[in-house]
Order: C-alpha cells, then structure tokens, then sequence
C-alpha cells in the first residue's frame, strides 16, 4: 500500500468506503422493520463523508492512494484532485437528500426487502469512486460496479410493474454496451502509456498520433455521452430513470448522469491534455457542443409532450445534460483557439448547471416520489389538486420546477446566464475568437439553449400546474395525504440547496472555479461575492439583489393595493364565489384541461419533429351506424429516435438470430460436423500463414 | 449605483405606473377615430381601474394562493423591469440586475405565474388560456434571446445600460442590416408578448380566439385592477425598450433637471408615437388562426437568427 500523507480528504474517502461496507452489512443482517432507518442513516453518512472528502479537495488537499495487491494486473489507485473533488461533493450532497427520503420511502413501497437495502449503499459508494479512481483498471471497475448496482436497485419493483423488466433490459444493454466503448477507448489509449495509470496516460498523451487521440476520445465519448443520456444514445434514460423507485430515480438523474459529464471532461481535457489544444482536435469540441445542442432542443421537446411525470423528468435530464455538453464543448473550442478566459468561463458554466440540475432534479424526483406515494400515479392527466392535501410537496416542487424552467429567481437561471455570457463573448466581433467554426457554431448553439428555455417554461408549468394545482382529475389524488417526515425531510435538504444555489451562487463559484482551473490551467473566470462577476470579459448579475428587489415590489405591490382597497372598504373580507360555469352548473373535473390537452397546441406546432400517433376509435349502436356509442381518443408520442434508431437495429438483431437459428437445429451429427470442418480451416489457415 | 441611477429608479416607475394606462387609453382612442366611433377618451383606463380598485376582493371557490399571488407577482416582475431598465436614464438603481437576459426571464416569470393562476381555476377557460399563452412564450422566448444575442454582439456585453449608451456613443452602428432584422424580429415578439393583434385580441372574450383574456376571466374587483394595470405596464416596457434599445436619443446621461425632463418627455414621446402606429396596424388587421401564429413567430426567429448571422459577416 502506497498513499501520500493522510489528510482530510483521504478520511473522507477512507470513512465513505468503511461506512459503506458496514452499511450494506447492516442491510444484510438487521430484521425488515429496523432495516429501511439503519440503510437510510448510513447512507446518509456515506453521502456526508462524501461530501467532505469532496470540499477537502476542493480546498486542495489533494489525496492518492494505491493498492497494487487488491486487484490482479493492475492494482488499484485512487486519486481525489479538485475536478473529481466537485463531482464527489455533488454526488455525497445528492445521495444525503435521496438516503433520508428513502427511510420514509422504502416503508411504504415494499423496499425493505433485503437485496434492495444492501445494494443501494453500494450503489451511493460506488458513485463515489469512480470520480476518485485514478488508473483505467479502477475506474473501469468502479464503473462496472455503478452500472451493476444501479441496474438491479431499477429492477427493485419488477414484481409490481411489468415494465420494470423491459426498463431494466434496455439499460443493461445500453449501459453494457456504453462500457464496452469506454473499455476500447481507454485500452487504446493506455496501449500507448507505460502503464495505465492516469499520471502515465497524460504523459503519453503528448505523444500520441492525431488519429489515435481521436479514436480514443470519440470512443469514450459514446460510452460516456450513453451514461448521461445524450441524444442519440439516451433511449435508456427515460424507461430506467422513471422505473427505479423515486429516490433511486434521484440519485440516477441527479449524480450518476454528472459521472458521464465527468468521464468526458477528465478524459478530453485533462487525460488528452496536451492534444486536445491542437487546431486538428477542434472537431472534437465542435462534436460535443452539436450532440449537446441537439440532446438539449430533443430531450425538451419529448419532456413537453410527457404526461408520466417522472418520463418528462428523465426526458429533462436529458435537456440539462445538452446544455452542459454546450458548455463543455464550447469550453474545448475557447481552449483549442487559445482563448483561455473564456474557455473557463464557458466550463464554470458547464459545471455549475451540474450542481444546480443535480439540486433540482433531486428535489423534483423525490417530489415526484412523494407524489407516487400518496396517490399511486405518476400519471398527469390523472392527477391534480394536491394543493390541499400535501402542501409541503406542492410548494416543494413549485421549487424545482421554478429552477429547472430557468427563471430568475430560479436555480438554473444562473448557469444558463452564464452558459449565455459565455456564447455571446465568443463571436468574433465581441472581441472573441476569429474561426469560421466558432463565428458558426455560437449562433446555433445560442438558438438551441434559446429554443430549450422556451420549451422548459413550458414543461414545467405543464408539471406543476396541472399535476399539483386546480382540482383532482381522477380518485387516485382524492384521498391523497402528506408524506411521512423524512420524506419531507430528504426532500426539505434538496429544496435548501436550490435556494442557496439560486440566490448565492457565489457560494460555490469558488469550488468551480477551482475546478475549472485545474483543468484548463487558468486563473478563476468567476469572482465576486454577492454578485456574479465574470472575469475577463464584461458582465455581471446578482441573484441575490434580483430576488429582493422582486420580494420588495411583490410586497409593496400588496401594500399599495390594500391602501388604495381599504379607503373604500374597511373590514370586507374576501369573499368567496361560484367559478364562472357559462350558467351550466358546477364545473366536473372531466371539463379541466389535462396534460395531453394542454401541450396539444405545442405537439402541433412540432407535428413534424415529435411524429405523434393518434387513434380515433368510434363505437356505433347495434341498431344503427348513424348513433354513436362511445368514441375513444388515444395519443401516444413515440420517441422517434429510438424508432427510426434503434427499431431497425434490433430488427436486424432479431433476423440475424433468425438465420442463426437455422444453423443449429438441434442434431448432434451436424453439430459434429461444425467442429471437424471449423478445425480444419483453422489448420488449414496456419498453415497458409505459417 | 450612481445618483442619476437612483433618480431613475424612483422616477421610471412612478412614471410608467402612471402614464401606462393612458397609452392605452390614447392606443384605444387612435383605433377608435379610424374605425368612425368617438371612442371613450383617453383617460378611460384610469376610470376602469379606479371602478375595479374600488370593489371587493373575490376568490373563486377551489383556488389556491397561487391565484391569490399571481397578479401581485406579474406587476411585481414588471415594476422590477420599469426601475432597473434605462427608460429615463442611461444608469440603473441595479446595475447587476439590469441585465437583458435577465429583465426578459422576469417579464415570462410574470406571464408563468399568470398562466399557473389559470390552470389554477379548474376550468376549461383557464386551461386553454394557459395552454395558448405557454406555447406562444415557449417560441417567443427563443426569439427574443437570439435578438439579444445580436444586439449584444457588437457591445460585448448583455447589460442595458451598456448597449443604450454604446448606440448614444456611436450611433452609426445603429443603422445597419443587424440592427434592422432584429428590430423586426422584436416587433413581432413584443406584439406577441404584450397580446396584441394579430397574435391576440386584447378586446375579445369569445372563447375559440381568447388567449389572455381567457387566463384572467375568473379575476374581479382590485384582483383584476392589478392585472389590468400589470398589462397596460408590460405594454409600455416592451414598447419602451424596443425604442431605447434602437433609438435611445433623449435619455438622460446626467443628473440634472433639464436632462431628466428630456428623458420623460422623450420617453413618452416615443413609446406613444410607437403605441399610435400599433393601435393604427390593428385597424387594418384581422387576428391570426391560433394555428397560424406558429409560423409568424417562427418567421421572427429566422430573421433573428439571420441578424446574428449578420453581426458575423459585417463584423
């Protein structure tokens, strides 16, 4: 064992792995009734630990540490430096909320049973690893081991739901499938190092042929961009994310989707270093910031037309992880033209809509949990008036939606400020960099995080105001009641990050900006304390001061009109009175507007783009065909993509396995037969090439 | 901040709360002399609110607080735009707010918390308008961010005061192919914005044509007063800004009276001859299919686009 001197980050990491392995022991061996609080609380620790073994990196107590006995060939290693350090601090900050909303969670939903309880730590420590792992062996097996925990913690609910099954097959293909991408990409490149150690490959990074940086790069692009569920390799994200139990469903949306973002910026700029600065690798970026502009209008565009609340929240994910992918690709197209402010600017945007979705999309999935919880239905259309009976998950997912919809004063809406600030500095007449490919690809990229803002709007007053506002569309929500305490509790601490992050960015500007430094090698691109400043270039924004000045006019507004009210009237009451009903009677919920109704007139507008189907059933009286029975209405929006993608693939799949089929037919002399003449030809091969 | 912001600060407001309702009142007046009738006067409006103002509060069976706070929260969002935006003068009371980017996120924060107060309601009416409204700011929004993007280009910088007083500085640039394409693109977004013929009829309560009326058909009394007023605002800070940021001659750049008493009258000036050539338009106009109004914006978009396109080849 070999390890620099231990400091606070290396007990963080060190108390994450023990706390980890004692907890998962914990779920093995505790009776069902104390087991959901015990697995709850430890998880929570491991997520603290987490979180502190990330800040004390931040801070720059760098820690690394090699095991070569534990695993054979390689060993394994461990390095946490401050870009791993902020994605160990996101993920730890996550799985506290997810872990103390599971105590209440796991009650209630048939998760105490013991495999699930045992693997959900795991899942969480995992997580925290593979930002940690500093050889290719390691965070190959990390990853493997996130992959492999994530996906049966999916299929907990298997035995309730059908889909569960088809979920949990279409992500461990695809995430299978992902791994095999990074594995060739890493391979090659540690082919070219002395060994595959990450300080080794940086080294041969300097060295190595154009084509093979960018085989490697490409290579674990795909697998990466699969795991954060960029178009067009994001046909898992919305079946698995919204079929894990909610508080899973959090820690997949919120932190293990950041580990592609992550994969992506250790390996392009920081493993391929030095030859991602050459002018011959501005593809790379300009690749990145096209799949990033196309996942984000996508993946937005399919949550606008969702009516399961947690598909529209997986769809979401994908929208927030396109945006980052324009940040970083326009980061890697600042840094290859040697604009270094700008390039950390662009990544201190990146990284801080990191942090800010995982804050909000932790507190909208737990919210949506609670919501499952209380009345059995992910489903919009049939949902609806949980003002009254669950007030605290209501205002709390008002929260997220307010920050994922990018409105001040809103989580999102700071990073997206910035992600802005640093397109705009970057066209050549601002001052900026003079390439036709960036003078090209910043108005694109503008026009599609411009078109993703729009739609997000949208979305979310789709999900808050039809699922939680006016009246209950159908009995599921009738009846339903507010979540146990530490339900509200967990999503209570998702809910007070969002509002640190929305109104004092400034908070964590420094970590980011530390961050970003390590990476690209610069000064902060942030400065300030109670308002954002960018740092070479023009511009600047206080949330802060925007969310009190918006207070002060609110109240004074409230004010004024209760002073110009009450000369006239003193001591009325609001009265209450009858909805306007066109003098038919009482409205029923039936004559509300539903998910599906609300965004028809955007499905129409996007006709040609979301390809949705319809089907008009039309039932007629025995008697006569001129009386109608019943006429029935079905809409569905298919993912085009996975259609037009993946169907003819699987297709081909299938046929392939069709023909193979045919090869074995099940009789021993044939078979015997495939054996002498396979042993023949491999004879006859050598001794052609010998 | 400087003391020129503050006076703007405390003068903007006052000012659009107060001569907001008339231009709508000379808007209707201008609309009614072309069609023939003799029209109400201008100070109509006023008299409205001052009826509205003065009856009691209702709240419709099965709402909740946020249709109780939706009003208070569009004029909340407008007022905040009409104290840090350079009508009067070219500082801001909040330079860190006064952001483009962020005084356009305030302005649909206002129309988010108005449609949510709809679909609030329960009713089919509420729903609809909500709907209508989401997807027009869903294609407005982008519009209007990349015709920022273009103005914002040539200054550097998204800050307002910075881009009025670049074009004060060099009023050249102004006159060139960017400027002009984004200028149309943010007309047609402002009159989608603001609710304005030919995207919606802001005199209309028939059901099949209603966007805005039809998310504020269930507010009465000093509830609608306020809505009515957060409208007639919004009207004038799109119009307000529409004019500044093209043609910002007159704003006050010092703390003096004279210089303050230009920028009112310069202000008004502008945004009512803007507001007549509107209300004059309409007359001639027939309301677009709701259907049709997708391709009006998208039309705006493309223009958008093709003046940051612009703003790189003339660069």
């Amino acid at each position: 064992m070999n390890l620099t001197a231990l400091n606070l980050t290396g007990v963080g990491l060190g108390a994450a792995v023990v706390i980890g392995v004692c907890t998962a022991l914990l779920g093995l061996v505790l009776p069902s009734r104390a087991r959901p609080a015990a697995v709850g609380v430890g998880t929570a620790l491991i997520g603290a630990a987490g979180v502190l073994a990330g800040a004390a990196a931040l801070a720059g107590r760098s820690f690394t540490v090699a095991l070569p006995g534990v695993l054979p060939l390689s060993g394994v290693e461990f390095a946490l430096d401050a870009l791993g350090g902020l994605f160990v601090a996101v993920t730890g900050a996550v799985a506290v909320a997810a872990s103390v909303f599971a105590i209440g969670y796991a009650r209630s939903h048939g998760l105490g049973a013991r495999g699930v309880q045992v693997v959900f730590p795991l899942f969480v420590l995992a997580m925290l690893l593979v930002p940690a792992a500093a050889s290719v062996g390691t965070l190959l097996v990390c990853w493997e081991l996130m992959a492999l925990t994530s996906l049966l913690l999916v299929l907990a609910e298997h035995r309730q739901r059908r889909e569960v099954a088809a979920a949990g097959r279409w992500y461990a293909v695809m995430t299978h499938l992902g791994f095999l991408a990074i594995l060739t990409g890493l391979l090659l490149f540690a082919a070219h190092a002395t060994d595959d150690s990450f300080t080794a490959l940086r080294q041969a990074a300097q060295q190595l042929p154009p084509g093979v940086g960018g085989a490697v790069f490409v290579a674990t692009l795909i697998g990466f961009g699969s795991k954060a569920g960029v178009v067009p390799l994001h046909a898992w994200l919305p079946r698995a994310h919204p079929e894990a139990p909610s508080h899973v469903s959090a820690l997949m949306s919120a932190a293990m989707v950041n580990l592609g973002v992550y994969g992506i910026i250790r390996v392009g700029f920081d493993l391929l270093g030095f030859s991602m600065l050459g002018a011959g690798a501005r593809w790379w970026w300009l690749l990145v910031l096209g799949l990033g502009a196309v996942s984000a209008v996508y993946g937005i565009l399919q949550a606008a037309m969702s009516t399961d609340l947690k598909r529209l929240l997986g769809y979401s994910t994908t929208e927030n992880m396109g945006l980052v992918l324009v940040g970083l690709g326009a980061a890697g197209l600042f840094a290859s033209l040697g604009q270094a402010a700008l390039a950390g600017l662009a990544l201190g945007a990146a990284l801080l809509h990191v942090l800010n979705h995982a804050a909000f999309k932790s507190l909208l999935f737990l919210a949506a949990g609670s919501v499952l919880h209380a009345t059995g239905t992910r489903d919009l259309d049939a949902l609806g008036g949980l003002r009254t009976a669950m007030p605290v998950t209501t205002g709390l997912f008002g929260l997220g939606a307010l920050g994922a919809s990018a409105l001040p004063p809103g989580t999102a809406f700071v990073s997206e400020w910035l992600l802005l600030q640093a397109l705009i500095h970057g066209l050549p007449s601002a001052g900026g960099v003079t390439s036709t490919a960036a003078a090209i690809a910043m108005p694109l990229a503008v026009a599609a995080v411009a078109l993703t803002a729009g739609l997000a709007v949208a979305t979310f007053v789709k999900a808050f105001g039809v699922g939680f506002l006016a009246k209950p569309r159908s009995a599921a929500p009738e009846g339903a009641r507010e979540s146990p305490v530490a339900m509200l509790a967990g999503m209570g601490l998702a809910g007070l990050a969002c509002v640190l992050l929305a109104l004092l960015p400034t908070l964590v500007v420094p970590a980011v900006s530390e961050a970003s430094g390590f990476v690209l090698g610069g000064g902060p691109a942030l400065s300030g304390e109670l308002t954002l400043r960018l740092v070479g270039v023009t511009g600047a924004l206080s949330p802060l001061l925007l969310a009190v000045a918006l207070l002060v006019a609110v109240v004074l507004a409230a004010g004024l009109t209760r002073v110009v009210t009450a000369r006239r009237r003193v001591g009325v009451a609001r009265r209450s009175a009858r909805l306007w009903d066109c003098g038919g009677g009482p409205l029923s919920a039936r004559m509300e507007y539903t998910a599906t109704s609300f965004a028809e007139p955007l499905q129409r507008v996007f006709d040609d783009v979301v390809a949705p189907e319809t089907d008009v059933d039309v039932d007629h009286h025995e008697e006569s065909r001129y009386l109608v029975r019943a006429v029935e209405y079905r809409r569905r929006v298919p993912d085009r993509i996975e259609r037009r993608l993946y169907q003819p693939v699987l297709g081909a799949v299938a046929g392939w396995g069709e023909v193979g089929r045919r090869l074995a037919t099940g009789s021993v002399h044939r078979y015997l037969g495939y054996g002498f003449y396979t042993v023949c030809a491999a004879f006859m091969l050598l001794a052609v090439i010998r | 901040m400087s003391a020129l912001g503050v006076v703007g600060g405390v003068l903007q407001p006052v000012l659009i709360v107060s001569f907001s309702p008339v231009l709508l009142g000379v808007m209707r007046q201008v609309r009614a002399h072309l069609e023939g009738r003799a029209g109400a006067g201008i100070a109509q409006p006023w008299r409205d609110l001052r009826k509205l103002f003065g009856k009691e509060a209702i709240t419709p069976r099965g709402t909740t607080e946020v249709f109780r706070i939706a009003p208070l929260v569009l004029i909340g969002t407008t007022a905040v735009v009409a104290v840090v935006a350079p009508f009067v003068t070219t500082d801001s009371a909040l330079g860190s707010v006064a952001d483009l980017f962020a005084v356009v996120a305030l302005l649909a924060l206002g129309t988010v918390a108005l449609a949510l107060a709809g679909l609030d309601t329960a009713t089919a009416f509420g729903g609809m308008g909500a709907s209508r409204e989401m997807t027009i700011i869903a294609l407005v929004e982008p519009t209007l961010l990349v015709a920022i993007f273009a103005l914002s280009v040539r200054v550097g910088s998204t800050n307002l005061a910075d881009i009025v007083s670049s074009t004060l500085r060099d009023p050249a640039r102004t006159i060139s192919p960017v400027s002009l394409l984004a200028a149309v693109a943010l007309v047609v977004v402002v009159v989608a914005e603001t609710g304005r013929l030919p995207v919606d009829n802001p005199s209309t309560h028939l059901e099949l044509t209603m966007v805005h009326e039809a998310m504020v058909l269930e507010y009465a009394g000093p509830d609608l007063a306020l809505v009515e007023l957060a409208s007639a605002m919004r009207l004038t800070v799109f119009l307000g800004l529409l004019a500044n940021l093209f043609l910002p001659w007159g704003i006050a750049t010092e703390l003096t009276p004279g210089a303050l008493l230009v920028g009112v009258v310069a202000l008004m000036v502008k945004v009512g001859l803007l507001g007549m050539v509107l209300a004059a338009g309409e007359v001639f106009m027939a309301k677009l299919r709701l259907f049709r109004v997708p391709e009006l914006l998208a039309g705006s978009f493309l223009l958008a686009l093709l003046a940051v396109a612009a703003s790189f080849f003339l660069a």
